[in-house]
């Protein structure tokens, strides 16, 4: 049977001992957490893995020797060392031992039950503590049984119990060699324990900032949610704004940053590391915005640009001028409607710039709130592009039904409402007459209103597309997850997708020596589990759907946001 | 222990094979694709410079010679480093699982680690590719809800695309250390 050993790395060095770690017998292996040096009292050594084992959870145990021989070889030692398999009993008992000089390690194990003990194959693996124990592996382990350190599945991922040992073992890493305790011990701290002061730092200072900040939002959310919303008008408004909705949707990530609980698992943490990172950039790219829009008068630059642009899309919309010789009826009308809008713009005229100025200052909030509001700007300013496309559709719609029953007639069919099929049908002469003339006339003025519900359609979706890519833009700003990315960048063995090993030089009949490394997760894969979830959603119609819609003059709503009531 | 044989590709092309034997429960096999030859570059950047100064003589706007020389250059980078494999590594370690590496020809290493807990067993598979019908050996894992079902095919050595013969050497040696590991885990 084959037994692999993970040896950490700083340990090579390390003085003569003892060598404690973990025993999992399901996978006949043995993960060395560190080595417990001379002078040392079976007792308390005894003693001491038994307080670690009740505080982190992991079975720590004394697996075996390991014997570092600087000097010439000493047999005094060798056979203390042999003595102390009687003291500390684990089967199998492991015996490494290194030369001075050479690379290749002898390993030795002892089985003392059943009889002659036979030798076993062991693979011997090299593994970095200190990354072990900062990585993270995805997709990351269900337990299925609440008991921590115990695998449950028979077929759970073998490396994956190595990490959670090392990762759990985090109190046995804490003292140093500069501590003056009974026990002596070396591993990835024992130089001397890491930590950062801005660190230790940032957690104290977060206690209080926290509850200041979690009242400060559960004031504003209150006023937020008080009565005076709720009534008609208002929650019309609200709801159909885009800018609400991204304003809410930021509250939420602050309550959830700032909230007074501490993140249970390793997943929350990132999603709050990650809205955190998210939240500074966004507000960051506000302010430079801010900065360069606030200089050099551009707010009176952008006004006095506004004015004519929104009258030359009021007059002629895309450039084409309605003929009033081809359609008197609808161009009166249609022109009236604009006449009302433009006599509205220059009624604002002179509160332009203050407005701007006043809603420019919303940059400080985020620069999603800035493009929110551009995108509510644009469908404020369009919304007689918006008008003239549902009179156009709906005119549309209703001469194409109209064309289709006439046309069933023309040839004899009916449709058949309750059967839902069409059906022949024996009409009068008099319904025959007037139904061919109704189609004559549908007909011939199909193409007029085709054109005006073409131009409106075309208008319409070029307004749709422009404010999609405005809602892109914002919704790209609000799931990246930058953390995530960043420490992928720079600390890329916290995301592990797995492993990798790496043969080191062999020599015969000495154990196989191999190097455990951390296998980082994949860019798309990083942003794909770390992506925030965002409010909106993209259109479910498909482009056959979509244009079987246009095509019958249905009224297409392409961007529907999350919880709106469907018309 | 190394060794070193040369096969051919699905298409003529010439592989090296080298096995290197570290121990008996462990194996390793690289292969190494033909390399970036000389002539398909001076060929491909020919084309795109005369496109260019065509195009150039055309408009006169020495705007396209230099768009030309930049996409070039970025184009070779992005080809050494996201699409030529040079080498394709399979180390298999009985009783800790098979991992498959793929060298880049800009340096860059992507390894899958599978462990031997998740492996079925390692098959030699036929494929329709275009109008050929290739061999090629793939990794069978277990499926976790049916004891006897395949939940994936992992293939190997997707990009060097070796033949038969090359593939029952690789093949013979995966199955000898699989036997030799389902009858050194049972025994205990």
């Amino acid at each position: 049977m084959v037994l692999k050993v993970f040896f950490p790395s700083c340990c090579c060095a390390a003085d003569s001992g003892l060598l404690i770690g973990r025993w999992i017998p399901e996978q006949n292996s043995a993960v060395i957490l560190a080595v417990v040096h001379f002078p040392f009292i079976p007792f308390q050594v005894k003693q001491y893995l038994s307080e670690v084992q009740k505080v982190s959870q992991v079975e720590i145990v004394v697996l075996g020797t390991w014997c570092n021989n600087k000097q010439e070889k000493e047999e005094s030692l060798g056979k203390f060392l042999e003595d102390l398999g009687t003291i500390f009993s684990h089967e199998p008992w492991l015996q490494l031992s290194k030369e001075k000089g050479s690379k290749f390690w002898t390993c030795h194990t002892l089985a003392r039950q059943a009889g002659t003990p036979k030798e076993d194959q062991i693979i011997l693996i090299y593994y970095d503590q200190r990354k072990a124990m900062l990585s993270q592996l995805h997709p990351p382990e269900i337990s299925l049984d609440n008991q921590p350190g115990v695998i449950t599945a028979p077929d759970a991922s073998k490396l994956a119990a190595v990490f959670d040992t090392v990762a759990k073992s985090e109190v046995l890493f804490l003292t140093d060699r500069y501590d003056d305790g009974p026990i002596k011990l070396s591993h990835w701290q024992s130089e001397g324990v890491e930590a950062s002061i801005i660190v230790e730092l940032a957690k104290q200072a977060s206690v209080p900032v926290c509850m200041l900040l979690t009242f400060l939002l559960s004031f504003v959310s209150g006023l937020c949610r008080s009565r005076i919303f709720k009534f008609w008008p208002l929650s019309f408004i609200w709801s159909k704004l885009s800018t609400c909705e991204q304003v809410g949707y930021r509250l939420e990530h602050l309550k959830f940053v700032f909230s007074n609980q501490k993140a249970e698992n390793q997943t929350q943490l990132m999603r709050k590391a990650n809205i955190f990172v998210s939240l500074l950039l966004d507000m960051a790219l506000g302010i430079m915005l801010l900065s360069w829009l606030y200089r050099k008068n551009r707010i009176g630059q952008l006004a006095d640009a506004l004015i004519p642009v929104a009258d030359h899309v009021a007059r002629d919309p895309a450039g084409l001028k309605m003929n009033r010789a081809l359609d008197q009826v609808l161009g009166r009308f249609f022109l009236y409607h604009i006449h009302l809008w433009i006599s509205y713009i220059h009624l604002l005229s002179p509160f332009i710039e203050m407005i701007l100025w006043y809603v420019g200052l919303s940059a400080c909030l985020g620069l999603t709130v800035v493009l929110s509001i551009l995108s509510d700007i644009i469908a404020l300013l369009t919304f007689h592009i918006y008008c003239f496309y549902v009179y156009g559709a709906r005119l549309y719609c209703l001469k194409i039904y109209g064309l289709s029953s006439l046309w069933r007639l023309f040839r004899g069919k009916k449709w058949n409402v309750l059967r839902q099929r069409v059906d022949s049908c024996s009409y009068d002469l008099d319904q025959l007459f007037i139904g061919t003339l109704l189609f004559t006339i549908l007909l011939f003025l199909l193409p007029t209103t085709a054109l005006y519900y073409l131009v409106f359609t075309l208008l319409r979706l070029l307004v749709v597309i422009v404010q999609g890519l405005i809602h892109l833009l914002v919704d790209l700003i609000d799931s990246l997850p930058l953390y995530s990315i960043g420490l992928r960048l720079c600390r890329s063995y916290r995301l592990a997708a797995g492993v990798k090993f790496r043969v080191l030089e062999q020599d015969s009949g000495r154990p196989l020596r191999l190097l455990m490394q951390i296998n980082p997760l994949s860019y798309g894969s990083v942003i794909q589990t770390y992506r925030l979830p965002t409010y909106s959603c993209y259109p479910k119609d498909s482009w056959g759907s979509l244009c079987k819609k246009l095509f019958f003059g249905e009224l297409i709503y392409p961007w529907k946001q999350k919880g709106d009531k469907q018309d | 222990m190394e060794e070193r044989r040369s096969f051919s590709d699905i298409d003529g092309g010439r592989l090296a094979l080298q096995r290197r034997y570290y121990s008996p429960s462990c194996r390793e096999f690289c292969l190494s694709c033909p390399r970036l030859s000389l002539r398909s570059l001076t060929a491909a950047t020919c084309t795109v410079w005369l496109v260019a100064y065509g195009l150039f003589t055309l408009c006169q706007n020495s705007m396209v010679l230099s768009a030309a020389i930049f996409i070039t250059l970025i184009g070779l980078l992005g080809y050494l480093h996201f699409v030529k494999i040079d080498q394709e590594t399979l180390l298999i370690i009985g009783s800790l699982g098979i991992q498959m590496t793929s060298s880049y020809a800009s340096g860059k290493e992507s390894t899958t680690f599978i462990e031997m807990g998740k492996v079925k067993d390692v098959v030699i598979n036929e494929a329709i590719y275009m109008q050929k019908v290739i061999y090629y050996l793939c990794i069978l894992l277990k499926d976790p809800v049916e004891p006897q079902g395949v939940s994936q095919v992992v293939p190997v050595f997707q990009s060097a695309k070796p033949r038969l013969d090359c593939l029952i050497e690789v093949y013979r040696s995966c199955q000898e250390i699989l036997a030799h590991q389902a009858v050194t885990s049972t025994s205990l």
